[in-house]
């Protein structure tokens, strides 16, 4: 079974997010990448496939250089290979295309996704890459097992669950539950060595084509200054949410 | 031509979103001088429900195979129907499952997570969420087709009634890759992101047994409840409940936190709430920076005594 994992590299959780000074971009200065934190769970469970069924683990990634400690976490991390295509992605739609164009010749059983980006938000390229393959698409898994040509996924639904039978290929979008939080593999030295030299294939971008633009960007505003109560005179925050606010 | 939108329905009951997503394409329509038209799947309520947030139209796509939920087929369901240059959909997980399938069928442009009405429809240009509710993003459409996905009470369900008229349409779109094998829902727990008021609760609520405190207060609010990070990775709480950058992102009018230190990445799921109340034993919480109102002392006696005294305000 052949496995494809799309990684994107976003800023550090803890990465303050400013903007250049005409707001037309997020300003990259200091920021730390890391994995999204949705695809860890994504690459974690292939990384389990492949030791209980043999599967060869890929990880892809549509980024510049930049990207490339990441790329080599995830092989820290237990893929077997990588490739990156070139190109500084400037929209969901862009990006997909260009891992549905390395999919399409690649011959997978299955592509695992992050079912959203933590940087941009768009929640876009997994559907969109099924849509481009033409292949089944199940969001928001937390959970998934592979039997031979078929996969039995789990999604999260509003207020509950639901356990589906997906025909391979087919691509899935994981979330937390996808693996628990505590089995997600951190690499060990063994493994930062081999990723070394592990296989990075670098191809180039197929078009440059953008469906949307980001014009601008802004910074969240900050909140008013907090108005203490105190615990003692609970009936004031009561008042305040029932007259000020007027939430309750 | 009319703006479409994609009114979901669970077991056939219209959601709240489905009336934002109503309101919002409303609000669209207004901008480009057109009429807005519902597209629902197996619904039983009544079209009344839409045509009150300004559906002039409701189409009723009638299909058998699609009793259970398969993203691309509901895509191409959608696909039959819609006859225009814009589609709405809310940000619900179904919803945002179909958007971008249908985007690449009829190679639209898509944009996701968005958060009031358009600046402008022609180029469409609207806000959008982006990094995880720590920044916005102006997005702008090329090309004439655009789906959009509007965040989840960011807009607002706003009433505009209208005179509609209801059309069926009967369907049997092939719905063959994927077969719904279980489908549990808890009743009567309200979805978290369409609730208005959340009690959300941490770590310093010590363990689950402490949770039926967190819970009355949310009964007496009529509230959903939710949990920091680690309350699901403990397994205090399910994952369901997790809210923040790796779990849901909310935005309710009334946020109240118990016991939650406030770390970015907590804020980063809650931050659009329109009201943040947060209650701590530590003054020195970073969560008091991120609220509206705060109180420093102890949830074991502050909750109690607060379910008490709104009960007593509700009458
Ligand atoms: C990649 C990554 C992603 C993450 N994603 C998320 C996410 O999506 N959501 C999330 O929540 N976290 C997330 N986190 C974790 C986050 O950094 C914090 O660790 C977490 O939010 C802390 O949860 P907490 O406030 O419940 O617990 P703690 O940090 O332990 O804080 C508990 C709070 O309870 C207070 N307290 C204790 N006793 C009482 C009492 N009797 N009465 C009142 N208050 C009391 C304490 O003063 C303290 O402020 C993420 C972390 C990483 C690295």
């Amino acid at each position: 079974m052949k496995i494809l994992v799309c990684i994107s590299s976003v800023p550090d959780t803890t990465s303050k997010i400013n903007f250049t000074a005409d707001k037309s971009a997020f300003d990259k200065n200091g920021i730390q990448w890391v994995i999204n934190p949705l695809d860890e769970f994504a690459l974690t469970k292939a990384v389990k496939l492949q030791e209980s069924q043999g599967a060869t683990v890929t990880v892809i990634n549509v980024g510049d250089a930049v990207t490339e400690p990441v790329i080599r976490k995830a092989l820290a991390i237990g893929a077997n290979d990588a490739v990156r295509v070139n190109l500084d992605p400037k929209d969901s739609y862009s990006t997909a295309k260009e891992i549905a164009a390395v999919a399409q010749n690649g011959g997978y059983d299955l592509i695992l996704c992050g079912k959203e980006s933590l940087d941009y938000n768009g929640g876009s390229v997994p559907g969109m890459v099924a849509q481009l393959l033409n292949q089944p698409f199940v969001n928001a898994s937390v959970g998934l097992d592979i039997n031979g040509t078929e996969a039995t996924a789990v999604r999260e639904i509003e207020g509950g669950k639901e356990t589906i039978s997906v025909k391979l290929p087919a691509v899935i979008a994981g979330q937390k539950g996808l693996v628990d939080e505590k089995d997600l593999i951190i690499p060990n030295m063994r493994g930062i060595m081999s990723a070394r030299t592990k296989p990075l294939q670098v191809v180039e971008a197929t078009s440059s084509e953008v469906k949307v633009q980001g014009v601008s960007y802004d910074s969240v505003p900050p909140r008013a200054a907090v108005k203490m109560v105190s615990p003692d005179n609970l009936d004031e925050l009561v008042r305040l949410l029932h007259e000020e606010a007027k939430v309750i | 031509m009319a703006v479409f939108v994609y009114a979901e329905n669970i077991n056939g009951v219209y959601k709240k979103a489905a009336f934002e997503a109503v309101s919002y394409a409303r609000s669209v329509a207004d901008q480009t001088g057109e009429t807005v038209t519902a597209i629902s799947v197996n619904p039983t309520d009544s079209s009344d429900l839409l045509y009150k947030y300004g559906a002039s139209n409701v189409i009723n796509i009638k299909d058998e195979g699609l009793k259970n939920f398969s993203a691309k087929a509901y895509a191409q369901a959608v696909k039959e129907v819609a006859d225009g240059n814009i589609i709405v959909f809310p940000h619900t997980t179904d919803a945002s499952s179909i958007a971008p399938m249908l985007a690449v069928m009829n190679g639209y442009s898509l944009i996701t997570n968005v958060l009031e009405a358009p600046e402008s429809v022609a180029p469409l240009q609207v806000k959008r969420r982006a990094f995880s509710g720590k920044g916005f993003m102006y997005a702008k459409a090329e090309g004439t087709g655009v789906i959009i996905t509007v965040s989840q009470n960011a807009f607002g369900v706003k009433e505009n009634p209208v005179s509609g008229s209801e059309e069926v349409k009967e369907l049997s779109v092939a719905n063959e890759d994927t077969k719904v094998i279980s489908h549990e829902q808890s009743s009567g727990k309200l979805d978290l992101k369409e609730a208005e008021i959340v009690v959300s609760a941490g770590r310093g609520m010590k363990g689950p047994e402490n949770w039926g405190m967190i819970e009355d207060l949310a009964g007496v609010l009529g509230a959903a409840t939710a949990c920091s990070k680690p309350v699901s990775d403990i397994g205090w709480r399910p994952h369901a409940e997790h809210v923040g950058q790796t779990g849901k992102s909310i935005a309710p009018n009334l946020y109240i936190a118990v016991g939650i230190s406030g770390a970015i990445q907590h804020l980063a799921g809650v931050n659009s709430s329109k009201t943040i109340v947060v209650i701590n034993s530590d003054a020195e919480s970073p969560f008091y920076k991120s609220a509206d109102y705060g109180v420093v002392g102890d949830a074991f006696q502050i909750i109690p005594a607060l379910t008490e005294k709104i009960k007593a305000l509700k009458g």
